[in-house]
């Protein structure tokens, strides 16, 4: 699904990421955790697009294709979504009506005609109930005075309506209180299919408790210095990130 | 309204460092001339002039007369410069003051020079499908002469008077006189006492008392030949408890002289009368460059009787220059004057509008809601006045005034002026200044919008009080419009 191979990557004249390697299967979850300013975001925004970025060395290649030269909406089109850890707020233009541009331009550039709005106002509808939110959403302007949990619900909300094929959920737990944790995560999983990879950024291991991932990997000073399984996350948990930045210094 | 149909979207260009970065001019769509065969007079401004325009119009010795007094004034006075504006002056003498399609005398759409209904066909405007399809009266004046009034028949039969300037001289001069320069006088500024002495056609519109206008009113100016400046006056009357929709829509071909548009709109409301107008002012704006473009110095105002309201909405997109303030004189009690503008500069253009809000009556209340967008390296201000006099007791106003700056280049202004003379008066004000952000764009191109979708987007959505109070059919156009000015001011 997703392949990275030896990524370097600066912004301005910094260096962030320094040989990342992963590959992430179809129906696979992949956890990447590590301290702050280890580069986790900076990776998260160079796999969707982002133009502050320059891409130094390596590759990116989803479903075999080459994304590193497509604009952002290109790499949507191929089933690419990111939760973004800080949604950003588009005044008047309403959640429904966000949402609704998004999907038909993404059937408009898969060549299929723009949705009928009774399937897609169903469509809506459930997936609101996935995420525990009520209908007024829908009438809400995109992420204006939302709260923080109400910000990362609508991410997934807009996950479920969007369908990806990978998503990459930047921060998704941070600002949750427990309650909205477990209707976020409840969300994530019931989108978990055998053709469906997330990818999913974290500091701490509670949003683990609830999604619990096939791999973890620990990125630190841009590069991942280890893999393991969902008992990684446990080590950090009771460890901290010391350890690993000792272990490297 | 099929203003805007026929256009094509033009790819910006990508793949610089920063997204908000160089700014390329979208062609203007409605630049070309039509080849009409047309009675100009030569350049120049005198008292003979004036004289030739009036004679050329048939028109009564006190007409004359009154445009010769506002010469008289025109004389007197200077061209002001307070705006935050910068232009070459204008020589006046270098102007046509009449230029006219020949063979005007219309009486069906039979008599409509071919050549400029082929025009109308281009600016998508086919008046058989206005009539039939759109229920929409349309007026159009073509440089200077309104050539088309359709709908009249529907209209007459509600004893509603819609017709051009120079038809309502001729046939309800009693109504022209009494009202015409009531409330933009002769004498009130530059631009608006030019057009007093030089104006060539314009629309006129009467609604009888109690009368409910049955449709949207509309007229549509071009200018189109060469070295002319256009000089139309709109009159429009809503008797007591009257109502009434009126919209109005401008193009001009391109060309690297700067053409003059002075135009003078009154309204009058009585007492218990409503008036909407709405205008999409799409000028030629010049090219990327900054050469060329419409000088386009307009006088509005209104003034409502008691219990009356006037709704201005404009969505000003074109132009080289804008110099506008759509104002109410809210002389009547519980009278409510409202004010909702988007103006959109690009390139090198440079808007300087508002509004002008008088409470003179009791518990009189207004609404002002200015939306700027810049872009490229144009320069946008809000200028406006909101004055509550002694006798206003419980007048109300609430402001808005919102600006947006794309890319690093341009200019936001905000100069709002308050001038309170009754304790008793409640006032809002509110501003902000944002920019359309790379976050937004990228959060937008993230779940599938291109650039030019999502500048669209992001921009509809920060007009949307005001493109709601639209009409239904132009608000459609008018957010295309919006999209396609802004088309390539990312890049």
């Amino acid at each position: 699904m997703l392949q990275i191979k030896n990524l370097h990557a600066s912004i301005g004249d910094r260096d962030i990421l320094k040989g990342i390697n992963l590959d992430v299967k179809p129906g696979e979850v992949h956890a990447i955790m590590g301290p702050n300013g280890s580069g986790k975001s900076t990776l998260a925004n160079v796999i969707a697009g982002r133009e502050d970025y320059t891409i130094t060395k390596g590759s990116i290649h989803m479903e075999g294709k080459d994304i590193m030269e497509m604009d952002p909406e290109l790499r949507a089109l191929q089933g690419l979504f990111l939760s973004f850890q800080y949604p950003i707020e588009i005044p008047g233009v309403t959640v429904s009506n966000f949402v609704k541009t998004a999907l038909n331009e993404l059937r408009k550039g898969r060549g299929e005609s723009a949705m009928d709005a009774s399937v897609m106002l169903k469509k809506m509808k459930a997936s609101l109930a996935l995420l525990e939110m009520d209908k007024g959403f829908l009438s809400r302007p995109l992420n204006e005075g939302f709260s923080g949990g109400e910000k990362k619900r609508n991410e997934i909300f807009q996950m479920a309506m969007l369908e990806p094929r990978l998503a990459i959920l930047d921060e998704t737990d941070s600002g949750l209180d427990i309650d909205a944790l477990r209707i976020v995560a409840n969300g994530v999983n019931a989108l978990r299919g055998s053709n469906r990879s997330f990818v999913v950024i974290t500091h701490y291991q509670r949003l683990l408790d609830h999604i619990v991932p096939d791999h973890v990997h620990v990125l630190y000073d841009g590069k991942i210095v280890k893999s393991g399984d969902k008992s990684l996350a446990m080590e950090l948990e009771a460890k901290g990130y010391d350890w690993i930045k000792k272990a490297q210094s | 309204m099929r203003l805007w149909r026929k256009l094509h979207s033009i790819i910006a260009e990508m793949g610089q460092d920063t997204i908000l970065d160089d700014v390329t001019s979208s062609e203007y769509k409605y630049g070309f001339e039509t080849k009409v065969d047309t009675d100009i007079i030569p350049p120049g401004l005198n008292e003979d002039v004036i004289r030739t325009i009036s004679k050329k119009k048939k028109e009564p010795e006190w007409m004359t007369q009154w445009r010769l007094d506002a010469y008289a004034v025109f004389l007197t006075l200077e061209e002001p410069d307070w705006a935050n504006v910068n232009y070459p002056k204008l020589d006046l003498q270098t102007i046509s003051y009449y230029a006219a399609p020949k063979k005007v005398q219309i009486n069906s759409l039979d008599e409509v020079d071919p050549e400029l209904l082929v025009t109308f066909e281009k600016l998508g405007i086919s008046l058989d499908e206005q009539k039939r399809l759109t229920g929409v009266a349309m007026d159009i004046v073509v440089d200077s002469v309104s050539v088309a009034t359709t709908f009249k028949k529907t209209l007459n039969e509600k004893g509603i008077l819609f017709c051009s300037m120079s038809e309502a001289i001729e046939k309800h001069p009693e109504l022209v006189r009494k009202y015409l320069g009531t409330v933009v006088p002769t004498s009130d500024n530059y631009y608006a006492t030019l057009n007093s002495a030089v104006f060539t056609d314009g629309s006129f519109c009467y609604i009888p008392p109690g009368v409910r206008c049955p449709m949207e009113l509309s007229t549509y100016f071009r200018i189109n030949s060469s070295g002319t400046g256009q000089f139309e006056r709109t009159l429009l009357v809503a008797d007591k408890g009257s109502y009434v929709s009126y919209l109005e829509g401008c193009t001009a071909p391109s060309r690297d002289e700067n053409q003059l548009h002075a135009a003078v709109v009154e309204l009058i409301a009585m007492d218990d009368a409503e008036i909407k107008y709405s205008t999409v002012q799409n000028w030629y704006p010049g090219n990327a460059e900054g050469v060329g473009g419409v000088f386009n110095f307009v006088t509005k105002r209104g003034i409502c009787h008691d219990r009356a309201k006037i709704s201005w909405t404009q969505v000003e997109t074109g132009s080289a220059v804008t110099w506008k303030y759509p104002s109410c004189i809210l002389k009547g009690d519980d009278s409510v004057g409202e004010f909702y503008s988007v103006a959109v500069t690009n390139n090198h253009q440079q808007a300087d509008t508002g509004t002008k809000m008088i409470h003179l009556g009791k518990r009189s209340k207004s609404i002002i809601i200015s939306k700027g967008i810049s872009a490229g390296q144009s320069h946008n201000s809000y200028r406006g006045l909101v004055s509550i006099s002694p006798r206003a007791d419980h007048a109300r106003n609430f402001s808005q005034c919102d600006s947006l700056l794309m890319g690093d280049r341009c200019g936001a202004h905000t100069f709002p002026y308050i001038e309170v003379k009754n304790p008793t008066a409640k006032m809002e004000h509110e501003a902000t200044t944002s920019k359309i952000g790379e976050d937004q764009i990228f959060y937008c191109q993230q779940r599938g919008l291109d650039m030019e979708t999502a500048i669209a987007l992001i921009v509809n959505g920060y007009c949307k009080d005001v493109l709601n109070q639209l009409p239904m059919e132009f608000a459609v156009e008018a957010q295309k419009l919006l999209a396609i000015s802004l088309e390539g001011s990312v890049g």
